[in-house]
């Protein structure tokens, strides 16, 4: 099957149109050196009965369990309206709206997210999604250096407390436009960017200061002071946040005297299901001097030839498909059915709903922490405030006790031994408001078991 | 006050806010004022955000209503050309979304995800069957993303070899913009080799451009002409003979699919567009994704995480397994869920379904123009075979009638039938670029067929319906230039 | 047809000159690249006090459906950019050879070869074939 619809007759009146014998005449033009005659390697069709059997298996194999990793995507809940919505076949299966009077849903949707982007980070002007959080930080480092005209050194400097995976991701995208990325240690003793790590940068030529609110570790940097010390030296701030949190912390546009000038961060906190890492979308918002340097579609209101309101596509000669070799970023197909259920979720949780869902995951956070922290060896690494996110540290390796958890139903936390092993025996842990105390009591009762067992080990 | 709606056109969701409503049971219980306590006040937001404070009921109401605007391949023909738009399969979109799917945190232990890496693992397989390469890497979230994979491993390559002096990347003028455009992200020099007259590559000008300085050249085959590139075994062999190393662009891949493969054509490297061939929705404009594949000796760069198979575990390969990867592209590991969809499209196609898409595609498209060149329009390219897409230029009839490719494009929304891609390539002009698919059935080609005849027919008695079309979508034609010079991108309230 | 002045200095890549009589230069794009581009939606001027050499990209204009780069015909210190452009665009589409022009520039070295009106003419009428 290849959900082909055509009958032999159909077949038999297209060639005698055409004017070709077979089907296999429409290929002559290939030379027949390469024509391979079967694919090898791709099993046999399974019919959609078969085909659910096995996929329902594989599902299965990977079962249900309770979960307390976040680092960058976090488990909420999800209104079952936005899936069912965001699924209709005439979100699903549209394409770009580059025809706009047969577009006007998806395109007035854009807008509608544009709006509850921009607000909720206090921002001008948004586009219509990147890829994915760490994707987006790579694309706004490169709009810092097109929008900074005042520096020439493409120099950013990224605080080591962003998340890694992120700082690799900006430095494999960017980089090869000879993009600077220059680490910032953290302090030991609450986790965030000191001022005092960019005195030596004090004189030198800066295109851009990165700060993630919260920073990887669930910690709030002193944004208004790092704002500001990069202002005064020209650099543009380029803001990385979780927008659940923007629900209750500062927006970027209100950060210092000035507030930030480019903001990206990771959608999928919005109505987006964790699916093992994707798809999600990366957001993006700016001043309005800037936009005609941000990447991405863009949707504006305008009206028709009839006077009346309509949307569409605008500012597209900055976009590939236009500028072709000189255009702001190669970026074509983005995340729009992500966007979608973002907009959606965004619409039935309100502002209201935004706050009591970030409010009750800080919550949940704060009692884990104080429940894992009444075992004995387990301590929080870090003394500053954070956001439904924190760092717990361990005298015992981390690894086995993750393995250990995991055992038993319990995904325990990010092991950050790989990315910061100067910080020991240290785990990243986060309860969103999905976690209730009985969900905290099986994950603290099963760790002070995994650790009995490993020190007796 | 006007008493009367306007049924063609939907309120903004704020039009629906009022203080005080909102879908109440979707949220969590107030925690009060203590829960957050600990939050430095200074880094606290002073005013809440400005989103629509609805019912459940106008929301559901409000997008279902939202989506009824948009034509969709559930709803209409979309025979947008380079793009496609064939069937995506519901079997495709529910088995992926099983809860255990979707539930799962990209950094949970592998041995809780077994299930989703061996769908992986098999779609990497699947995919290195069909593009006839050695290795696969899953992580690039569109076409876009995988082009700049392979150009970038290009680079990287180069460079391990201590081959420094190579900067330039070879184009041909009918490429699509983000070839050009990913070429600048990796920092190379694009350098554009013309077509001839039967729109395949000048192989006379491609010898006299290549050189030390060549690195690379980005090719689509079938080209964004529809035309297969009959010269491709000459073209590599120049490339490869310079040094360079060929990349192909999976954007038609479609039209070859079971026929002939990108690895035996010569090329290096490959990105597939899972959202064209391997039928993953276009979600009005994303989540895409485009897998690369390489030839062996570019095996040790591709991009990070790789699926692999240690005895019988899955697991991820990271930087710490591929230290020459070009590296992360994304925080996690791609865009998952539509790789799911992807394999899903490829079992239930199997391998005989599979040799059927490259079959029906080219039979379609070439019905199709059979049809239309009968009908009085004028083939690009008359004396060659379309792939499974073809152009029709509109030239002699905006000179005769004053009617364009968007005119007519247009008109084309009026019989319900979504616009072929107009004005690309940018070679060919007032054209208009057709790709059926597969999935479409003679009825509703000879449905489209009959529409432009008419709309042709149209065109010379009352050229002024068609220039000013459509009559009958949501809106009229829009001010583009309005949109562009007084810049409205988000609803303000009034004050 | 489009205008072209006789009294100016034209580039391949369709800008003009004017020579002023204190001796700097006024430049532009023609009638025939604003025809080309259609309405124009935005257009970038240099900065008073940066310095250019001929052919460097020095301003960009912007239309629906296209965004050009414009080259300097002459190397030279930017005295002004046109401060009207930011808030009326269309003016380069309605006046190119006045009002709509792009910059003032003092000229540090002779420029090299610009064509006449006439050779200029010729140009632009072949491109329309």
């Amino acid at each position: 099957m290849a959900f082909v619809p055509h009958t032999r007759a159909d077949v038999a009146a297209m060639l005698e149109s055409i004017g070709v014998e077979s089907i296999e005449a429409l290929f002559e033009e290939i030379p027949a050196a390469l024509r391979i005659s079967a694919l090898e390697g791709v099993p046999e069709a399974l019919n959609e009965m078969q085909l659910a059997r096995l996929m329902s298996a594989r599902a299965q194999r990977d079962g249900r369990h309770l979960c307390f990793i976040g680092a960058g995507a976090y488990e909420h809940h999800i209104p079952a309206a936005v899936w069912a919505l965001a699924t209709r076949g005439e979100f699903y299966s549209a394409y770009t709206p580059y025809q706009a009077e047969a577009s006007q849903g998806t395109l007035q949707l854009l807008y509608e997210y544009q709006t509850m982007m921009a607000s909720l980070t206090a921002m001008e002007v948004s586009n219509a999604s990147l890829y994915d959080g760490a994707s987006a930080l790579a694309e706004a480092s490169l709009m810092a250096v097109r929008a900074n005209r005042r520096s020439r050194s493409k120099r950013i400097l990224v605080p080591c407390s962003v998340h890694p995976h992120y700082r690799r991701a900006a430095v494999a995208i960017a980089g090869n436009q000879g993009l600077a990325f220059e680490e910032l240690p953290f302090a030991d003793d609450t986790g965030c960017t000191p001022v005092a790590a960019l005195q030596r940068y004090e004189r030198e030529d800066i295109t851009a200061l990165v700060i993630a609110q919260p920073n990887v570790f669930g910690g709030l940097e002193d944004v208004d002071t790092l704002t500001d010390w990069a202002h005064a030296r020209h650099a543009l701030v380029v803001a990385v946040v979780n927008p659940v949190s923007l629900a209750l912390l500062k927006p970027p546009g209100h950060w210092g005297a000035k507030g930030a000038d480019i903001v990206v961060g990771e959608g999928q906190p919005l109505g987006i299901p964790l699916s093992s890492g994707g798809p999600y979308f990366g957001f993006m918002t700016t001043r309005l001097e800037h936009v005609r340097q941000m990447p991405g579609r863009i949707v504006g209101r305008t009206v028709d030839a009839d006077g009346r309101a309509g949307f569409t596509l605008t500012l597209q000669a900055r976009e590939q498909h236009i500028r072709r070799g000189k255009a702001t970023s190669n970026i074509c197909t983005n995340q729009g059915l992500m966007v979608t259920a973002a907009t959606i979720h965004l619409s039935l949780m309100g502002a209201e709903g935004l706050r009591r869902t970030a409010a009750a995951a800080h919550a949940r956070t704060r009692e884990l922490v104080a429940a894992l922290t009444s075992l004995p060896g387990v301590r929080r690494q870090f003394s500053g405030p954070v956001f439904h996110e924190d760092v717990i540290g361990l005298d015992v390796p981390v690894a086995p006790v993750l393995q250990a958890l995991a055992e038993r139903g319990i995904q325990g936390g990010w092991d950050l031994h790989r990315h910061y092993p100067q910080l020991g025996s240290a785990l990243l842990v986060c309860a969103t408001e999905t976690k209730t105390a009985a969900d905290i009591t099986r994950y603290r009762d099963a760790l002070a078991d995994c650790l009995r067992a490993t020190r007796t080990a | 006050m006007s008493i009367e709606r306007d049924n063609r056109l939907e309120p903004l969701i704020f039009d629906y806010s009022v203080p005080g409503r909102g879908a109440e049971d979707q949220w969590p219980a107030p925690s009060g004022d203590a829960a957050v306590a600990d939050l430095p006040a200074a880094l606290c937001r002073e005013q809440p955000p400005l989103l629509p404070a609805v019912s459940e009921l106008e929301t559901v109401r409000h997008f279902t209503r939202l989506s009824q605007l948009n034509f969709a391949i559930d709803t209409n023909f979309y025979p947008l050309g380079s793009c496609t738009m064939k069937y995506n399969p519901k079997a495709c979109n529910q088995y992926a979304m099983l809860p255990e799917f979707l539930a799962r945190h990209p950094l949970a232990p592998e041995a809780q995800g077994q299930g989703v890496l061996e769908c992986l693992f098999e779609l990497q397989e699947m995919l290195k069957a069909v593009t006839g390469m050695q290795a696969v890497s899953l992580t690039p979230m569109a076409g876009a993303q995988g082009e700049f994979a392979g150009v970038a491993m290009i680079r990287a390559y180069h460079r391990a070899r201590g081959d420094l002096e190579r900067n330039e990347i070879i184009v041909p003028e009918t490429a699509h913009g983000t070839n050009p455009a990913t070429a600048t992200m990796c920092g190379w020099v694009v350098r554009e080799v013309p077509v001839d007259a039967e729109g395949d590559v000048d192989v006379a000008a491609l010898a006299a451009a290549v050189g030390p300085k060549t690195a690379g050249i980005m090719l689509t085959n079938p080209s964004t002409l529809g035309l297969f590139e009959r010269r491709i075994e000459a073209v590599a062999r120049i490339v490869h003979d310079a040094g360079g190393l060929l990349y192909y662009d999976g954007a038609n891949l479609n039209a070859i699919l079971g026929k002939v493969r990108p690895g035996d054509m010569g090329f290096d490297v490959v990105h597939v567009n899972l959202h064209k061939t391997f039928s993953t929705p276009h979600g009005g404009g994303g989540p895409g994704a485009g897998p690369v594949g390489v030839a062996a000796r570019l095996a040790p760069f591709l991009p990070v995480p790789v699926v692999a198979r240690r005895d019988d575990r899955y697991c991820w390969l990271t930087e710490d397994d591929l230290p020459q990867s070009i590296g992360r592209l994304s925080a996690f590991c791609g865009n998952v869920g539509v790789l799911l969809r992807a394999y899903i499209y490829m079992r239930m196609l199997g391998r005989d379904g599979m040799a059927k898409v490259g079959d029906y595609a080219t039979l379609n498209a070439n019905y199709l123009l059979a049809r239309l060149t009968r009908a009085g329009f004028d083939a690009a390219y008359p004396r060659r075979r379309a792939s499974h897409e073809f152009i029709i230029t509109l030239k002699r009839q905006a000179r005769d009638l004053g009617v364009s490719a968007m005119d007519v494009a247009k008109r084309l929304l009026d019989h319900g039938q979504h616009a072929p891609t107009t004005y690309f390539p940018l070679l060919v002009p007032e054209c208009l670029l057709i790709e059926p698919t597969e999935t479409e059935s003679k009825a509703a080609l000879d449905t489209f067929a009959v529409a432009m005849a008419q709309i042709l027919a149209e065109a010379a008695q009352e050229p002024e319906h068609v220039t000013s079309a459509p009559h009958t979508m949501p809106v009229r034609r829009l001010d583009d230039v309005r949109a562009a010079k007084q810049l409205d991108l988000t609803w303000k309230p009034a004050p | 047809m489009s205008k072209v002045p006789s009294d100016l200095k034209y580039t391949r890549t369709h800008e003009w000159l004017r020579t002023l009589p204190d001796g700097s230069v006024e430049v532009g794009i023609t009638d025939h690249a604003q025809h080309a581009l259609g309405d124009l939606v935005f257009v970038e001027v240099p900065e008073a006090g940066r310095t250019v050499a001929q052919g460097e990209p020095f301003a960009v204009v912007e239309s629906v459906k296209a965004a050009s780069d414009v080259y300097a015909p002459v190397s030279g210190e930017v005295i002004a950019g046109n401060p009207a452009l930011a808030g009326a665009p269309e003016t380069l589409n309605t006046d190119p050879y006045g009002a709509g022009w792009l910059a003032r520039l003092r000229v540090h070295t002779a420029p090299g070869a610009l064509l006449s009106a006439a050779e200029y003419g010729r140009l632009t009428t072949e491109e329309t074939d």
